[in-house]
């Protein structure tokens, strides 16, 4: 099992949380607040019970990083009513579908006949335009700088073919616009950033240094294998236990490279432009979007099909948005394992299947 | 069969329904009670100190042939296999075949060949039968649906309230590969994984389990939500829990990697070859070497164990040397985004 056993053997995890200890002990119960940026960092502490065996000084904070989740009920709300359009074939990734938006969810839609179609890649969407010249075919482009390339290619495609029955629904964002917007929010303390070990293998780690120059703040860039979270929050720990100055490090090394994949990069430059973007449970953050270049606008199903939707005035007591920027934990909801579960999800944390909720849900028994 | 595609007529009851059925089924399934078309068939199963087992499946897969089967070896195996985990001796099924007009003739008795087949490796009669035609667009294709009746001696209990603490949990081989071979077979990947499904009868092989010990408390086939939703419902409600050991579940290389790359989890995909054996902890050894002689066993392992605390729960042992709790299934794996 190559590049997957070496990473999950306990051996080699039982030294590393024992040098963790080491490097902890002189630290108080929850005092190193370390944040996992990205929801399958999340996922894999949950999967291999990480936070169980970590001293108690040490508090995994988990972060906006699960694209499902800060999805905004806007975004949800306009891809159900075009999925209501006549012709229309939405095709997505399958975290999307029962993700609810203000009035209803895809699963839901698909139930009462919309053409909704689980796509494993996003070139499968093209080619699902191919097979039905007669209808839109809707792409929700949905994640982070790790699937943004590859949509782009498809755009890219479908552009290079002339394709006029496809477009794309852009929702993309970018991992460090909101990793600098929680350092701006006062009531967020985070003493080292475990960052996201895909979407840094396209940006690589120079758009993290302003975290240690202007924050003071050690990073990590880690793999997503237990062993490469447990040696991610050793060096982590070693930074702040021992006062060093802090640095952006690769743990992840070998996959990810200083300089990003440039290739991934200018594809994203051709296609996308910066622009402001609602989070979930955030808000606004500026240029923390990524919205279709002109010149490709008949690609942009927001300029194919404008369709109007209400800023949602949906309330309910969801806490997401505090647990997104790691202020409180699943437990700390009134509505978690009551009225908000994996089968009936209020708020979009406990759907994905990256989201904090959920993984507390599945993995850590907290009802 | 002189028309190529099922028309609605080959299940109206006439001349042509007739032809069909004694060309394709009575033909494969080979079967003097079958033979007789009676309305009913007629069967000796007076066994003395002996009870009934009687249970029904219906099929559905898309698609139909996937490497490692199809719905018709689906459709025997699952039957067979409900039966076998009860600790009974599967002996006739009944087959209910719904079709979708315009089936291609061929493809049906192909289907009717691998259940033949099936059924003969197996032991199993099948002897009575049913077949109707729907319009185009009122099924998908085929669906099947068995039924199965087996005998199981009075003596032989099984039980999940019988599971004590200490009882090992026994696997015969590695999870997964069902689920994940039909999912490649549709293509939906677009990579060849290489991954066949683990679908076969396990009537022998339960026959060698319950041969080697009498201390086996209980056995299920983890078919779909995987090994989670069977272990789960080994203890809900129970004051008892299994404590699974990760580092001991058999999983192929194949299915682990594509499991990473699609964010699924090995231990709530389907398995059609699997059965979970709850069984007294003296007798492990001898239930474990029994298994292993055998074909559909050889990569057999003890996966964990019943435990008294936590009630209700299943907990793992994770390969990073912690615990979590391994949930059932909530609705259905959907592939991530990253």
């Amino acid at each position: 099992m190559k590049y997957i056993s070496e990473f999950r053997d306990r051996k080699v995890a039982e030294k590393l949380v024992a040098e963790i200890r080491r490097e902890a002990e002189d630290f108080r119960e929850g005092c190193i607040r370390i944040m996992e940026v990205c929801g399958t960092h999340t996922m894999t502490i949950g999967k291999f019970g990480i936070r169980k065996i970590l001293p108690e000084s040490i508090r995994l904070l988990s972060g906006p990083g699960c694209p499902v989740c800060v999805t905004p009920d806007t975004y949800m709300d306009t891809a159900i009513k075009l999925s209501r359009m006549k012709d229309t074939v939405i095709a997505t990734f399958g975290d999307m579908m029962r993700v609810p938006g203000s009035f209803s969810s895809l699963e839901k839609e698909k139930a009462e006949g919309a053409r909704i179609e689980v796509i494993y890649s996003p070139l499968d969407a093209v080619d699902i335009a191919d097979r039905h010249p007669g209808q839109g075919v809707i792409l929700l482009g949905i994640g982070f700088e790790t699937t943004v390339p590859a949509v782009a290619l498809a755009i890219k495609r479908a552009d290079e073919q002339k394709k006029r029955n496809f477009c794309v629904l852009s929702g993309h964002k970018l991992i460090p616009p909101a990793m600098a917007a929680l350092l701006q929010d006062r009531d967020v303390r985070i003493d080292g950033f475990l960052c996201p070990g895909h979407v840094s293998t396209v940006i690589g780690s120079h758009p993290y240094e302003f975290i240690p120059q202007r924050y003071k703040i050690p990073c990590v860039i880690g793999g997503f294998e237990p062993v490469d979270i447990l040696q991610s929050i050793l060096m982590l720990v070693r930074k702040i236990a021992r006062h060093e100055e802090p640095s952006v490090e690769i743990q992840y090394k070998r996959i990810v490279k200083s300089e990003g994949n440039i290739k991934a990069r200018n594809i994203i430059d051709d296609i996308f432009c910066r622009t402001d973007s609602e989070w979930r449970g955030i808000g606004n953050i500026k240029d923390s979007g990524l919205a279709i270049r002109k010149r490709y606008k008949f690609l942009d199903a927001e300029k194919r099909f404008p369709v109007a939707v209400k800023r949602s005035g949906r309330r309910t007591s969801c806490i997401c948005g505090d647990i997104l920027k790691g202020k409180k934990t699943p437990a700390e909801c009134r509505l978690f394992g009551r009225s908000c579960t994996p089968e009936n999800p209020v708020g979009p944390c406990m759907v994905s299947s990256e989201g904090t909720c959920a993984a507390f849900y599945k993995y850590e028994g907290m009802r | 069969m002189k028309s190529e595609k099922i028309l609605l007529s080959h299940g109206s009851g006439g001349r042509s329904m007739h032809s069909l059925i004694k060309n394709i089924f009575v033909k494969h399934f080979d079967s003097a009670t079958l033979k007789e078309l009676e309305d009913s068939a007629v069967l000796d199963i007076s066994y003395a100190g002996s009870e009934l087992c009687f249970t029904t499946d219906s099929y559905t897969v898309d698609p139909l042939f996937f490497p490692g089967g199809d719905i018709g070896k689906l459709a025997v195996c699952g039957t067979v296999n409900d039966i076998s985990v009860m600790g009974a001796i599967p002996l006739f099924l009944s087959c209910g075949i719904i079709v979708e007009e315009g089936l291609e003739t061929g493809l049906l008795e192909r289907i009717a060949e691998s259940m033949a087949g099936t059924a003969r490796k197996a032991g199993v009669e099948i002897v009575t039968g049913d077949f109707k035609v729907v319009e185009k667009g009122k099924a998908d294709r085929i669906f099947i649906n068995t039924s199965g009746i087996g005998i199981r001696r009075r003596k032989t209990k099984t039980g999940r309230r019988l599971i004590k603490p200490g009882d090992k949990v026994i696997i015969n081989g590695t999870i997964g590969e069902h689920e994940l071979a039909v999912l490649s077979a549709r293509n939906s990947f677009g990579i060849t994984t290489g991954i066949r499904s683990d679908c076969a009868p396990l009537n022998g092989l339960i026959r060698e389990i319950l041969k080697a010990s009498d201390r086996v408390r209980f056995m299920r086939d983890p078919t779909r939500g995987g090994i989670a939703a069977t272990l789960n419902e080994i203890v809900e409600d129970s004051d008892r829990g299994i404590l699974l050991y990760e580092n001991e579940i058999p999983v192929t290389a194949k299915v682990s990697s594509l499991c990473e790359m699609l964010g699924f989890d090995p231990l709530y995909l389907a398995n059609e070859g699997k059965v979970i054996v709850v069984c007294g902890s003296k007798d492990t050894c001898k239930v474990l070497t029994a298994m292993k002689k055998h074909p559909f066993g050889r990569k057999s392992a003890i996966i964990g164990e019943v435990v008294r605390d936590p009630e209700g729960k299943v907990i793992m042992e994770t390969l990073a040397g912690s615990h979590r709790i391994v949930e059932m299934l909530s609705g259905s794996q959907l592939p991530r985004i990253c």
